[in-house]
């Protein structure tokens, strides 16, 4: 009857008892033996169903050996031990006949308690908490944090990071150089990294120490250079750290002989190199930056010290953003900065210096601004004329066309209309809506009006200057020429070489020209 | 027939009581009144305060019932303590023997479930079996298992065992002839008669004729039965049947069906007219057919409602008035407004509950202050969701709770530990040892800071001493204790001052799977494997109630707003409401297709909503007794539920790792524009779960088991993370 029956469950057959009875000494009859099976088969079904209520109340999916132990236990059974291994059994097969069997190696207790590598305890039960959906809306981090916090770090990850922090932020000037260098190269602390960036989202406790500030700006740094790390969404957090140091009215400012005038280049660089090699990691990063650069520039209440960290926060960020951002601001930002340094009363004296360096940052941003203009339009219709201007010309021409190092203008200007609507809010200058590039004569003779002859550069405006005929025809259009005739076969004699110094800015003098695009980065070294 | 009648009654309650001793033993809600009494003599004060509430004259006849049942069971000198102490004549019980079985009824009649008023209608039906079921012998109490024997008597009288598929096939002929309208309502007849036709065939030792007709006809039978037939089809040998507990439910208690006079009328002519006895028989004795005026309900109506182990519920089961509204909240000098008395709120003294201590109000004052800062929900205003992620936990996560004000949260693990976080920068302290504290000085303002010892501060503390996973967990309203309960058939109460064990309430003696606090504190409810709920307070090393009446295991537990009520969840796929005050069962839903895991109370506590296994989210109206709703969209078991805090969304978690939330505002208020099924008891859903559901929000490996609203409507899950 066995026989017949629908295979509806494993079963236990009757040769099967019977084996087992002989083993044990016991000679069966077969009807004894099919009874027996048959009871067999019925208790363990018993017995399965009722370890399956375990499973539901352990709120489970997987029905474990532990389960069918307690559901043997409650019906007054002995429990099966020897099962209860997390990973699965493998089942093999015996090669001498159709015999399947679960493997079950020895252990040899005496090797496993004498054994050096003591198995470490796992890791602590913890509860974490994030804000999975907030209002409903939006999946803000899909529990992404969990896998990275899951791989709980080990006992020498924890050293390495204390040991590194301690080294970083500690006294010894050597042993943070080693840190750094460390912290730049090495592979395996992938699984630190969001401690890391926690310690440098520290810079706004630490706003009235320049040295700390420093020193995390160099972590950032080498952080951003480590070419095993992949920073991911953290790109975010380490900009928004670095952004803090170039553009707020830092403590330590207060004191003005405290420098803070070279942290706010440094971070002002650092952010362009975090830009120009991770900018892709993050949507409309760029655009966000120029935001809030932007933002603070045209916010008369900031400090002196905020406008200067925008100003050459957009420097760094390229000419483009100079273009951007600062140039269509200047004639509003110009009078408020006027205001200050024509005031010579006493008390005024420290605003006014703050002011001279603001002005001497604006300067040097539309002096690039200027020459980088006038190369890209030369650029195409000049071809490879000039010796000395081609080689660097060209350099820069790479940098420019290169799609990773410079911003995509497609995106941009598509996420420039997406958050006009911000953009107003901040009670910006320019409407980027209708932004318009401004030919360079017109720009030009706009900032020789705001500079004079501060100007290092100078265009001349006759024919015999830019080649390209649409700057011409533009040129032609625009009424007032003041500087243009003075200077004017100076300025066509000295093109090629003021262009051929296009690059240089307070800081990159002492960088080599031919390193990749964050060439600055690489040669400052910390502190 | 008066005379036939009493004999009749009592033996249904002879047999009941017989299975009390044995807190598995299926019993039935007719025992519950005897076993409720039964307990209470021995438990102290407080149930004796309870219990006065009950009428004088009705607690004379149930005292006369208890004593009855217990001079059966030869307890004698039982019988004299109580009759001493209810100054009883001895001769009470001799001379009301007689009609003491009569009052037995009365008694019953008190609790719905019973069918002491419709005894008689039953018995109309069912005389030919009277024969049968009469002589019950009274065994001696104290048995573990009711006797297979005296269970299955009725399957002794067996037809023609190969007939019984013609029989069967025969019916089914005709119900598939018959009119649409009647043939819904007669084919559920299909699946207890299919079921009793077959362990009769195995009881009887037809293996091969029973497993013929299993393999014929278990394919007819609707899929949300799977499972029992599953369990049915593994059972092929009569001493299987001994110690089964599937089994023993199809027999303790009769498979109820709705029908409308109409067609039972149609299938009595017919199975009469083909002399069909055999069938009849069984529909006479394990089918309890409540029939009812009115048109016949259409298949999608009994669906609904059917797919519980024993049937639907009788309408009677869900007519006693149940007062669900709020209980006053007590005067805190705040200028609170003083609201008006709920009408459908019980009496603030209907159950004694503590008085506010100093702390409490303060607590009280804390959650009004919160509650001014709430959010209001709505359906463009859903509530932020914070999931809290148990991480490493190869121990198994079984339980989580949060406290009222989400300071704290706990767990309970599958290797028997209770782990309770601090979620707040607060860390958790125990008191100071005894001798410490007696270098305090106890005048000082600061003296409950200062019992603190700072060296044991820590986010985490561990609770040692069960014996097996933690199935339940709840925290006290006023934070001072945390309940557990566990595989090992007990109940722990913890003090979150100490962290250490006070009490372990033993009384299970199975598998606990769920326990609560009540929103009042002091008093608390379990359930377990042994299938009933006991209500416990926290100073009774006993039960005061047990609750009973579950036909297998009391998988959820939940009390009611005004913690008068409780509701109980249970694998047998029903869910029952019951009277903390008398005992009594006084709702049963069914609808469910599997074991319900999650229950949860409107906090305007005229709602229940529930979630089972079958990933469905059902929603019911306790004052009416109806289902109201039903929330499909999980696609696994709903371990969790909750309302937020003024009730206008439902949040439900998830074994399929999401948390989906309800426009329960909607679902409620759809339900007063068509309030004609009151009347009728059947309820017409349309399908309207797309339009109810507001958001589906997915974890990340994370099987949701607790949701919790925090006093701003903040949604807080809760689970382990599962790679």
């Amino acid at each position: 009857m066995a026989d017949r029956e629908e295979r509806r469950f494993a079963e236990v057959s009757r040769d099967s008892v019977k084996l087992m009875a002989e083993s044990s000494g016991v000679e069966l009859g077969d009807d004894v033996a099919t009874l027996l099976a048959e009871d067999v088969c019925y208790r363990l079904r018993e017995a399965t169903q009722s370890s399956s209520q375990f499973m539901r109340h352990a709120k489970r999916r997987k029905l474990t050996v532990e389960d069918f132990n307690r559901a043997l236990r409650w019906s007054n059974v002995e429990a099966v031990c020897g099962y209860g291994a997390q990973d699965a059994l493998p089942f093999r097969s015996a090669k001498e006949g159709e015999l399947f069997f679960i493997e079950d190696r020895d252990i040899n207790l005496v090797e496993l308690a004498l054994a050096t590598n003591i198995p470490k305890g796992c890791a602590e039960t913890l509860v974490r908490v994030n804000v999975s959906y907030l209002d409903g809306k939006g999946n803000l981090e899909p529990q992404g944090t969990v896998p990275s916090v899951v791989q709980t770090l080990s006992e020498d990850l924890l050293k390495y990071y204390q040991q590194i922090t301690r080294a970083i932020l500690g006294e010894d000037p050597h042993l943070m150089k080693v840190a750094l260098l460390d912290l730049q190269s090495n592979s395996k602390i992938a699984a630190l990294l969001p401690y890391f960036v926690y310690v440098i989202s520290g810079v706004k406790s630490v706003s009235h120490d320049l040295e700390q500030l420093n020193r995390l700006l160099h972590m950032v740094k080498s952080l951003v250079q480590n070419p095993n790390l992949y920073l991911g969404s953290y790109v975010r957090s380490l900009v928004s750290s670095v952004m803090y140091c170039i553009l707020e009215p830092l403590a330590a400012s207060i004191n003005p002989l405290n420098d803070h005038w070279t942290l706010r280049d440094y971070a002002a660089l650092l952010l362009s190199h975090i830009f120009w090699t991770h900018g892709d990691l993050v949507s409309g990063l760029y655009h966000q930056i120029l935001l809030s650069l932007q933002k603070v520039l045209s916010d008369p209440v900031r400090p002196l010290c905020s406008h200067y960290g925008a100003v050459v926060g957009l420097h760094a960020l390229g000419w483009k953003a100079v273009e951007r951002v600062l140039f269509p601001h200047l004639p509003a930002y110009w009078a408020n900065l006027q205001a200050v340094l024509d005031d010579y009363s006493v008390s005024n004296a420290q605003v006014k210096a703050d002011g001279h360096k603001v002005y001497g940052a604006i300067l040097v941003a539309v002096e690039r601004l200027l020459k980088m203009k006038a190369l890209s339009l030369s650029q195409p219709a000049e071809g490879g004329s000039g010796g000395p201007q081609v080689s660097v010309g060209g350099a820069m021409g790479y940098r420019m066309s290169s799609p990773g190092l410079s911003p995509p203008p497609e995106p941009l200007s598509d996420a420039a209309l997406g958050i006009a609507s911000h953009l107003q809010a901040g009670g910006a200058g320019c409407p980027w809506e209708e932004w318009t590039p401004v030919p360079l004569p017109a720009m030009y003779s706009e900032l020789y009006s705001f500079f004079g002859d501060s100007l290092a550069v100078r265009f001349s405006t006759g024919p015999g200057w830019g080649s390209p005929p649409c700057t011409l025809s533009q040129h032609s259009d625009t009424k007032k020429e003041p500087a243009g005739p003075a200077s004017n076969p100076d300025t066509t004699r000295k093109m090629p070489q003021l262009t051929a110094n296009l690059n240089i800015s307070p800081r990159q003098d002492g960088s080599p020209r031919t390193d990749p695009p964050p060439p600055s980065l690489a040669a400052t070294g910390p502190g | 027939m008066a005379a036939v009648q009493g004999g009749q009654v009592d033996a249904v309650e002879e047999k009941d009581i017989k299975t009390e001793p044995s807190n598995d033993g299926g019993g039935n809600n007719n025992a519950n009144d005897g076993r409720l009494l039964s307990t209470s003599p021995g438990s102290s004060s407080s149930t004796g305060s309870i219990k006065s509430a009950a009428g004088p004259p009705e607690d004379q006849q149930t005292l006369l019932a208890v004593l009855q049942f217990l001079r059966k069971n030869k307890l004698t000198e039982s019988v004299e303590i109580l009759r001493r102490e209810a100054g009883l004549p001895e001769d009470s019980l001799e001379l009301k023997g007689g009609d003491s079985s009569g009052s037995g009824s009365g008694a019953a009649a008190g609790s719905v479930e019973l069918a002491g008023g419709d005894a008689s209608s039953l018995l109309s039906r069912v005389t030919s079996s009277a024969s049968t079921v009469a002589p019950a012998p009274t065994k001696a109490a104290g048995e573990d298992q009711p006797d297979v024997n005296v269970v299955l008597s009725a399957y002794s009288q067996q037809g023609d065992p190969p007939l019984y598929q013609v029989y069967y096939s025969g019916l089914k002929k005709f119900i598939e002839s018959v009119l649409d309208c009647h043939r819904a309502e007669l084919s559920q007849v299909f699946y207890p008669l299919f079921v009793h036709m077959y362990l009769e065939l195995v009881y009887n030792n037809h293996e091969s004729e029973a497993k013929a007709f299993f393999e014929k006809f278990s394919g007819d039978q609707e899929c949300y039965y799977e499972d029992d037939l599953r369990i049915l089809s593994s059972l092929s040998k009569r001493e299987h049947m001994r110690g089964n507990e599937t089994l023993l439910d199809f027999r303790t208690s009769k498979f109820v069906l709705r029908i409308s006079r109409d067609s039972y009328q149609l299938l009595k002519r017919h199975l009469q007219e083909r002399q069909n006895n055999q069938i009849w028989n069984i529909i006479q004795e394990h089918l309890y057919i409540d029939i009812f005026d009115g048109m016949p309900r259409s298949k999608s109506q009994i669906d609904a409602m059917s797919g519980s182990l024993a049937g639907e519920g009788k309408r009677e089961a869900n007519k006693a008035k149940v007062y669900y509204g709020l209980l006053k909240e007590p005067e805190i000098d705040m200028g609170s407004k003083s609201k008006k008395q709920d009408p459908n709120a019980p009496a603030q003294t209907r159950i004694p509950l503590p008085e506010l201590k100093d702390s409490d109000k303060l607590d009280k004052i804390m959650y009004m202050k919160e509650a001014t800062k709430r959010i209001r929900l709505g359906p463009e205003i859903l509530p932020s969701i914070c999931f809290y992620t148990f991480l490493n936990a190869y121990q198994g996560l079984t339980a989580v709770d949060f406290t009222d004000d989400s300071s704290l949260i706990a767990g309970g693990f599958a290797d028997s530990t209770v782990r309770v976080w601090s979620v707040t920068p607060k860390k958790l302290r125990k008191v100071k040892s005894a001798a410490d504290l007696n270098l305090i000085d106890k005048e000082s303002d600061d003296v409950l800071e200062r019992i603190m010892d700072e060296k044991t501060a820590s986010e985490l503390k561990i609770l040692y001493g069960h014996s097996g996973p933690v199935y339940g967990i709840s925290f006290s309203p006023d934070r001072n204790y945390l309940l557990s309960s566990s595989e090992d058939g007990t109940v722990r109460l913890w003090s979150l001052q100490t962290f250490t064990c006070l009490v372990g309430y033993k009384g299970h003696n199975y598998p606990v799977w769920d326990t609560q606090f009540s929103p009042h504190g002091y008093y608390f409810i379990s359930g377990g494997h042994d299938r009933v709920a006991r209500l416990w307070a926290t100073d009774h090393y006993q039960p005061l109630r047990i609750f009973s009446g579950h036909l297998a295991d009391v998988t959820c537990t939940r009390f009611h707003p005004n913690s008068n009520y409780v509701a109980t969840g249970s694998s047998d796929r029903t869910i029952r409401v019951w009277d903390v005050l008398t005992g009594n069962c006084v709702r049963i839903f069914t609808g469910h297709k599997g074991p319900i895991h999650s229950l949860a109370f409107s906090p305007n506590g005229k709602f229940l909503a529930s979630g089972a296994t079958d990933s469905r989210v059902l929603l019911w109206d306790i004052g009416h007794g109806l289902m109201i709703g039903e929330l499909k969209g999980h696609t696994d078991t709903v371990y969790s539920l909750r309302f937020s805090r003024d009730g206008e969304i439902l949040a439900s978690g998830s074994m399929d790792n999401t948390v989906r939330l309800w426009n329960a505002t909607k679902a409620f208020d759809d339900l007063e524009t068509d309030d004609f099924t009151a009347a009728t008891g059947h309820v017409h859903l349309h399908d309207n779960s797309q339009e109810l559901l507001l958001g589906a929000y997915t974890s990340k490996s994370t099987p949701v088991i607790h949701l919790h609203f925090t006093r701003r409507n903040l949604l807080l899950a809760a689970g382990g993370y599962n790679p």
